[in-house]
Parts: C-alpha cells; sequence; structure tokens
C-alpha cells in the first residue's frame, strides 16, 4: 500500500473545541456555482492530477509521434511515391487517428475514479450534476490538443507543408478538438457501465480500431471493394478527416464541417444522456 | 426546524435477490449524534448511501429535514456530508487542494476557499501537511482531511460511515473527539459502527442492525440492560479447578457460566438485573467468592459486552456467523460503493 508516514506533529494533534467551532460557525453560505464554473473547477482538479502525475502525458506525446513516423514511412514509398508526398495526405488522418484513440483514456480514467470514494463526496454535493464529468472531459481535451499540435509538429518537420496555413492548421485542430469532446461522451458511458479498467480497454479497441483504420485516413477507398467503400462512407471518422484535410488545405468543405458538427451534436446528446443516467444510477 | 433530521419509513434496496435493506424504520432527532451499530454487511451503509443521496431505495420513504432523499435529492445534498468507509477525498492531490476544490464546488471565491483550506487545516493539525499529498498521510490523518473535508459546507446533518476502523487508538479518540466538537456546534451525525464502545461513547439512541432491518433500538443504556451491563472475563491458575470455579461463579452472579476453549478460562455475563447493584459490585463479589473458595485466579475483569455478545443477546446468534451469509451482503454493498 502507500507509505503511511507518522509526523510528531500529526501525532501530538489534539482537536480544539475553539477553531472546529470557528470552522462550523454558521455564517451566510455562498450561492452554489453556475454550470460552468463547477465544470471549470472540476477540469482545474484533472490539471492538478496532470501536475502531480505527469507520465500521463506519455500517452498524449510518445504514442502520436510513434503512430505518425510508422505509418509515415510504412505506407509512404508503397503509396505514394515518397514519404513526403504521403504526408501531405496522411498527416490530418492519423492526427485524427491518434487523438480519437486517446479519447479512450477518458473512459478508462473515469473507471479507475469512480471506484474512488472521492466520487462519493462529488456526487453528494449540490452542483450540476454532470460538471464532475464534464470538467473530467475538459482536462482531457488539454490532453487532445496537446497530441494534435505534436503531430503537426512532426510533420511539419517531415516536410508536411499545408496550404491553409496557420489558421487552416489552427481551424483543422479545432474541429478534431471538438469531435473528440464529443466522442469522449462514448467512452464516459462505457466507463461507468462496464466493471473494469480492462473491460473498458477491450471495448475501446473493439470500437476503435474498424473506426479509425475502415476509413479514408490511410489509402484512398476508391480501390476497395463496394461493401467497405459503403462503410467507410458513413464512418464519421471518414467525415472528420475529409473536413479537416480540405481546412488545412485552405479550401473550407462546408458540407463535411457541418456533417461533423452535426454529429458531434448527437454524440453529446445521445451519450451524454446515457452517461448521466448511468451516474445517476450509481 | 422541527421536521426531524431524518425520518425513514419501510426503507427497502435490495441487490439481485439479496435485501441489504429490508424495511427500516429510524427517527433521528436534530442535533443528536445516532449511532447504526452492526456487523459488516448488515446494511449499514447501504442505508446511509440512499441518506445521502447516492443510492436509491427500492421501496419505503427517507426525508432529511423534511426533504424526499429522491423528489428533493438537491435540497438534501445542499444540507449534508458524507464521510464514507474509503477516504472521501483526492489522493492524488494534496490536502489544500482537495479542500480549495470543494470550497470552489460549494460557491467561495479563489481567495475565500484559500482561506477556508487554511482554516480547516489548521482546526486539524494539518498545516505542515497542507501540500503533501493525501496518499502520503497516515490513517488518522487521512481520517481527519476527510472529516474536514466533510464539514466544510457546515453541514447540518453529517453521515460518518464506520469512521474508526482500522485507526490506531490514538488517532481514534482524536476522531471521537472531533465527533463530539462536531455535534456540540449543532450538527446532527449518523454513525455507522461496529463497535459496541464508539456508539456507546457518541450516541445518545443507537439502531442496532442485523440483515437489513432494525432488531432493537434505544439509548445505550437501554440497549446494554437488555443485553446485560458486562462480561467477567476469569483466568485461572489450575485448569483442575475450572470445574469448581464454574460453579462458585454461576452462584455469585446468578448466571450461566461458559467454559472457554482456553482451558484456564471461564466468562460469565455480569446482570444487574433484578437488584439494585451495580455489574461491578456482582464482579467484585464474584472474585471474593473465589477467593474464599481457594481458587487462584491469575487475572479477571468486567467488560462491557462486545458486539457479539449484544447479537448473541438478540439473535441468539453470533454477530459473525458464516451461514448468515454476510460476505454475500459485503459483497453487495461494495458493488454499491462501486
Amino acid at each position: 500500500m502507500s507509505t503511511a508516514t507518522q509526523t510528531p506533529e500529526a501525532s501530538a494533534y489534539t482537536p480544539s473545541a475553539e477553531t472546529i467551532g470557528a470552522v462550523l460557525a454558521r455564517g451566510d453560505r455562498p450561492k452554489r456555482p453556475s454550470a460552468w464554473a463547477a465544470s471549470l473547477t472540476f477540469g482545474w482538479r484533472a490539471l492538478l492530477k496532470i501536475k502531480h502525475v505527469p507520465e500521463q502525458l506519455f500517452d498524449v506525446t510518445a504514442f502520436p509521434i510513434i503512430m505518425t513516423l510508422m505509418f509515415t514511412y510504412l505506407f509512404g514509398g508503397a503509396l505514394a511515391g515518397s514519404t513526403r508526398d504521403y504526408l501531405q495526405f496522411f498527416l490530418p488522418g492519423i492526427m485524427v487517428t491518434s487523438v480519437v484513440m486517446i479519447t479512450m483514456y477518458t473512459g478508462i480514467g473515469l473507471n479507475t475514479d469512480i471506484e474512488k470514494g472521492v466520487f462519493d463526496r462529488f456526487r453528494t454535493l449540490p452542483v450540476w450534476r454532470p460538471a464532475a464529468l464534464v470538467g473530467m472531459i475538459f482536462g482531457d481535451v488539454l490532453r487532445y490538443i496537446l497530441a494534435a499540435t505534436t503531430i503537426v509538429l512532426v510533420g511539419l518537420i517531415l516536410g508536411f507543408r499545408p496550404q491553409g496555413g496557420v489558421t487552416g492548421v489552427l481551424g483543422g485542430i479545432a474541429l478534431l478538438v471538438v469531435f473528440s469532446f464529443a466522442f469522449s461522451w462514448v467512452w464516459t458511458m462505457f466507463g461507468l457501465f462496464l466493471r473494469s479498467e480492462k473491460s473498458v480497454m477491450g471495448v475501446s479497441m473493439l470500437v476503435l480500431f474498424p473506426l479509425t483504420f475502415l476509413s479514408n485516413v490511410f489509402v484512398d477507398p476508391r480501390t476497395m471493394p463496394g461493401w467497405l467503400q459503403a462503410f467507410v462512407d458513413i464512418n464519421p471518422i471518414s467525415h472528420l478527416v475529409t473536413a479537416i484535410r480540405s481546412i488545412m488545405d485552405g479550401d473550407w468543405n462546408m458540407g463535411e464541417i457541418t456533417w461533423t458538427l452535426v454529429a458531434s451534436g448527437v454524440l453529446v446528446a445521445v451519450f451524454g444522456t446515457l452517461t448521466m443516467r448511468l451516474y445517476n444510477r450509481k | 426546524m422541527s421536521a426531524p433530521a431524518i425520518e425513514t419509513s419501510g426503507l427497502v434496496k435490495v441487490f439481485g435477490d439479496n435485501r441489504a435493506v429490508d424495511g427500516v424504520d429510524l427517527t433521528v432527532p436534530a442535533g443528536t449524534v445516532y449511532g447504526l451499530l452492526g456487523p459488516n454487511g448488515a446494511g449499514k451503509t447501504t442505508v446511509v448511501r440512499m441518506l445521502a443521496t447516492l443510492l436509491r431505495p427500492d421501496g419505503g420513504t427517507a426525508t432529511v429535514f423534511g426533504h424526499d432523499v429522491v423528489r428533493q435529492a438537491d435540497a438534501v445534498r445542499g444540507r449534508v456530508s458524507l464521510t464514507g468507509q474509503y477516504a472521501s477525498v483526492d489522493e492524488d492531490l494534496t490536502g489544500t487542494e482537495n479542500l480549495v476544490l470543494l470550497a470552489r464546488l460549494l460557491g467561495y471565491s479563489k481567495a475565500q476557499a484559500r482561506e477556508r483550506a487554511a482554516q480547516l487545516l489548521a482546526a486539524f493539525g494539518l498545516t505542515e501537511a497542507a501540500d503533501r499529498q493525501v496518499k502520503k498521510y497516515s490513517g488518522g490523518m487521512r481520517r481527519r482531511i476527510d472529516i474536514g473535508a466533510s464539514i466544510l459546507n457546515t453541514p447540518d446533518l453529517l453521515f460518518l460511515d464506520e469512521p474508526t476502523t482500522g485507526l490506531d487508538p490514538r488517532s481514534r479518540n482524536q476522531v471521537w473527539d472531533i465527533v463530539r466538537m462536531v455535534v456540540a456546534n449543532g450538527t446532527t451525525v449518523l454513525l455507522t459502527t461496529q463497535y459496541l464502545d464508539e456508539a456507546d461513547q457518541l450516541a445518545g439512541r443507537i439502531a442496532v442492525i442485523d440483515r437489513g432491518k432494525v432488531i432493537a433500538e434505544g439509548t445505550p443504556g437501554q440497549l446494554k440492560a437488555s443485553v446485560g451491563a458486562g462480561t467477567v472475563h476469569v483466568r485461572l491458575r489450575d485448569a483442575e479447578q475450572r470445574p469448581a470455579a464454574e460453579r462458585v461463579l454461576a452462584e455469585a452472579l446468578g448466571t450461566t457460566v461458559q467454559q472457554e476453549p482456553d482451558p484456564l478460562a471461564l466468562t460469565a455475563r455480569a446482570d444487574a438485573g433484578g437488584s439494585d447493584r451495580g455489574a461491578a459490585e456482582h464482579a467484585a463479589r464474584a472474585l471474593a467468592a473465589l477467593a474464599e473458595a481457594g481458587i487462584v485466579v491469575d487475572d479477571f475483569s468486567l467488560g462491557q459486552p462486545s458486539l457479539d455478545e449484544v447479537f448473541l443477546a438478540l439473535t441468539d446468534r453470533p454477530a459473525t456467523d458464516p451461514a448468515a451469509g454476510p460476505d454475500t451482503d459485503s459483497t453487495a454493498e461494495k458493488e454499491a460503493v462501486a
């Protein structure tokens, strides 16, 4: 277990009626915080956890770098003649793949977090109910931004030259973050629903691998059999990648962007609701 | 406020085919400490979790200061706090961070939250540990920050779920002192415990819970009177003398005497029943009688009845009867916690 350090100061503690009485003096209770303020406070908790356990940032830096390097050099020559040419097509896609894969940690994190007693306390506070989960995902959004930025930087070093310039890159990252925030609610649902961290991981992989690989991330779907093309066409990841490619190219595909935003809204509405139902019932 | 702090009627919670709480009626007057006494898996934690709005009852009703725990859960949450069996603070965060986080969630401004956190840490003797992660705290310190976090909102009702389980005697006494001070400041406390002496020390009234039902209710005095005021433990020097000692004790105390597995030991209830003499006086007379009979006694003590003895008296079976399935019960409670 953890190391229990009993300092002499601590064991010498004697409760004093005066100080405890002062703490319990019934003054005016503060007004309850707004939904937004409560969510931000929970977001601050996520930041503090990153501060105390910085190793968790390894997932959002090393993993995307490896993904980018691996697939660029694995497929680049064969698919586009050179890694540099492939990168122009591939980078937005691998950025989406990596970040969407990282969203599963939201579920795993919630599953381990909620086992601890602290969630009992959060759930007995008179605050906006979803705040604890929204705040948690706010913390994750920071990780998504970090991962996306890492990949763009690696891409730029390897020769990725987006036509859309800084605005295009930032716009692409922004759309990805919006979608990932929405997609995280799928994992909060599984994080509450499934019993162990391992099963959350298992289900995440089962969903994420087909979703990211059976898409237009790695290759042009035109060479695929018809039935697979049909799946790729309805896969939200394909729509997201098409939208982000267009933004980074400076040629904003409003149809795909709208599709992605509507899909994000639907994800939050459906999985956010299911998550809150599970959270209240726990 | 005229409404009682807690009022439940026919409260039921079922996990699978296990009725963890099976028709509990409680009335807890405001401003008191009320003890829920029972073995592991009796349903104490489940009752507390329903009252704290963490679990939805499957039957019956419960109100906290007149607010229904299901329909008016938010009003209940505004007035209660819970210190669970497992530390209800974030172990990765420091003491200060934990308290500031909670203060912010209760609506304090940044500056007020820092001030409140510092004030609480000082009151609980944790100023030096303020910037250390809670996972590095000792068991006693962890309990204190936990209780500190629970009174941050000056609750009108505080749930303490087995607050001293696993603590050393010194830390336990500190927690007891804190509980007394909290009550003195007008907060009602619902305390669950497995220890009769803890309930006796702190609670004005006690409900004994077994298999999801209240099997006895009253003041500690009434409860102990129903059980017998105490137990005499005798350890002889010579096992040969045990039958003789048994006869002498039975006569002096007027109760049945039990032979312990240890061939030198005997125990007997020291009832004050029927006479106006105290249990200690009965015990003293028993000791004198043993000496008169020439029986050598190495150890003689009068102890409070244990939870086991309370259970034996109330249910005719010990609290830890494996056939009663406390294990399945506690699994159910753990599931509820998860």
